[in-house]
């Protein structure tokens, strides 16, 4: 079962039942889920954890959806590999890649998703909805085929082909909006307000969000019950890295990181700082929208809005929701933000796949080219124990790395292949 | 003629249920306050003490976001659309 005392207003703190609400109704402000952890401290444990699924929900306890029954299509216990060949090449001896780009629909997408589209159909529920960037829909669509549901996915007109064929492959109502991601959301939220939908990001947000958490769990349970030194995560609206940070700081104060003795959550569980986490957490956004990373590189505390231009289209947000807390993590990790610039996220593509083997989308080529940048100046050291998150597949945005297609054209037989790779060496 | 505002589920308590209203008025902030006559405590919910837009807070004005036009002191006329809708979260 779900261990939830009901919701909170993060902002001013008011209290609200366990409902399909993301919003306050005084301030706007966004609801967050209360946990139980007095209850949560009794049934977990590092055993209970490693006895589960070799999914998301091996983290059912610290979920806020039932877990006895979950819509699963094995989201999430992805691989966590030592990269040698990265490492080497930026002078890092101890670099991890947790590999989340072979979830099941090929994104991080999939955790946040099975939490929500499980919390859904307890709201009882019957149609699935969001807006998306691209690998939402892909998610969306699958897990409502897995439930036997409807699936209503709002998208950019001007999404990678392969995200939209990606989600179109699972028959979802696709509504192709000619417009930017932050219009899509912006009509999803009044649809929202009309349509007894369960939108993902929207009414079922405080849910939905949580998914995230579990990259924290995994990273630590894979480096044998520890933090990392340093995390390097892409962001767009800031919800994943803040979730990292939460699920790393849930495990301290929950006694399930080895020689950590648990504590009290303190009176904002969303703000717990458990001083065994000392990793630092280091966002990643392209330069064509990066309002976070300009915020904390110009000593802000309010992120600005800007209208996005940029390659990584699955961090094209331009008004991101959570960029204040996502500041606020970096602060208190003493961490950093970086734009990486555009002309650099193909080669963090082409980088990452020819030293590790791993393909991963324009949002990977941000992180690796951030991670690059961090190597470079000497914010990580070389022994330092770091975990870089790629999120998303290559597949889904083959069209920015087209230009690496140059085979050897040859006739079929052995003279034609030796005279053309004799010239090729 | 006037300005349709589209009220957000939260905001609705505070219309009486009413999910559009109809304003008359020649800039945003004008509009904000008409809205808040008619709706007593109605500014409170869109506006911080330091009279700017809350931060969780988004207007648009025919589809387009105020903080990229001039913000509360934006011209609206007859046959606009106002819409006002609480920030979410996605992507990444």
């Amino acid at each position: 079962m779900a261990f939830l005392n009901g919701l909170k207003c993060r902002e001013c703190g008011r209290e609200y039942p366990v409902e399909p609400l993301n919003v306050c109704d005084f301030c706007f402000g966004p609801l967050e889920v209360v946990y139980d952890y007095a209850t949560i401290s009794e049934v977990v444990s590092q055993d209970s954890i490693a006895k589960g699924p070799l999914s998301i929900w091996r983290y059912k306890d610290l979920l806020p959806a039932e877990g006895d029954d979950p819509v699963d299509i094995m989201a999430g216990f992805t691989p966590l590999l030592k990269a040698r060949g990265l490492g080497k090449t930026l002078g890092l001896n101890n670099l991890y890649i947790k590999n989340d780009s072979v979830n099941p629909s090929f994104s991080f997408k999939d955790r946040v998703v099975s939490v929500a589209a499980t919390k859904a159909l307890e709201f009882g529920y019957e149609t699935i909805a969001c807006a998306s960037t691209g690998n939402l829909a892909c998610s969306v669509a699958a897990h409502c085929a897995r439930a036997g549901v409807r699936a209503v996915v709002f998208i950019p007109s001007d999404l990678e082909r392969g995200k939209i064929i990606g989600a179109a492959i699972y028959n979802p109502v696709l509504v192709s909006v000619d417009g930017t991601y932050d219009q899509v959301n912006r009509l999803c939220s009044e649809l929202a307000d009309d349509y007894p939908w369960a939108f993902v990001n929207i009414n079922m947000r405080p849910y939905y969000a949580e998914g995230s958490k579990t990259l924290g769990y995994e990273v630590a349970e894979q480096l044998g019950w520890r933090v990392p030194d340093h995390v390097v995560v892409p962001s767009a609206s800031g919800a994943m890295f803040t979730k990292i940070w939460k699920g790393l700081n849930e495990m301290a104060c929950l006694g399930l990181l080895d020689g950590v003795p648990s504590s009290s959550f303190g009176v904002d569980q969303n703000t717990v700082h458990h001083p065994a986490v000392t990793t630092k957490m280091h966002m990643q956004q392209a330069e064509g929208c990066s309002p976070i990373a300009t915020a904390w590189n110009s000593n802000q505390s309010q992120v600005v809005p800007v209208r996005p231009d940029s390659l990584a289209k699955s961090l094209a947000i331009g008004n991101p929701a959570d960029g204040i807390y996502a500041l606020k993590v970096i602060e208190r990790s003493g961490g950093s933000a970086y734009a990486v610039p555009e002309s650099d996220i193909v080669d963090g593509i082409k980088l990452l796949a020819e030293t590790e083997g791993i393909f991963t989308e324009t949002a990977g080529g941000v992180t690796v080219s951030g991670l690059k940048n961090l190597a470079d100046s000497g914010a990580i050291k070389p022994d330092d124990l770091t975990v870089v998150y790629i999120t998303g597949n290559g597949l889904k945005t083959q069209e920015a790395v087209e230009q690496v297609v140059n085979p050897l054209s040859i006739k079929p037989s052995i003279s034609s292949f030796e005279s053309v790779f004799e010239g090729a060496k | 003629m006037s300005i349709v505002v589209r009220i957000p589920t939260p905001l609705r308590k505070m219309t009486n249920g009413q999910a559009k209203v109809e304003v008359d008025s020649t800039v945003l902030g004008e509009l904000v306050e008409k809205l808040n006559s008619e709706f007593p405590g109605f500014k409170d919910r869109l506006v911080d003490e330091e009279g700017e837009l809350r931060y969780f807070v988004n207007i648009y004005l025919n589809g387009e976001d105020v903080r990229f036009m001039d913000g509360l002191k934006t011209a609206t006329s007859d046959g606009d659309e106002i819409s006002i809708v609480p920030a979410v979260a996605g992507g990444i």
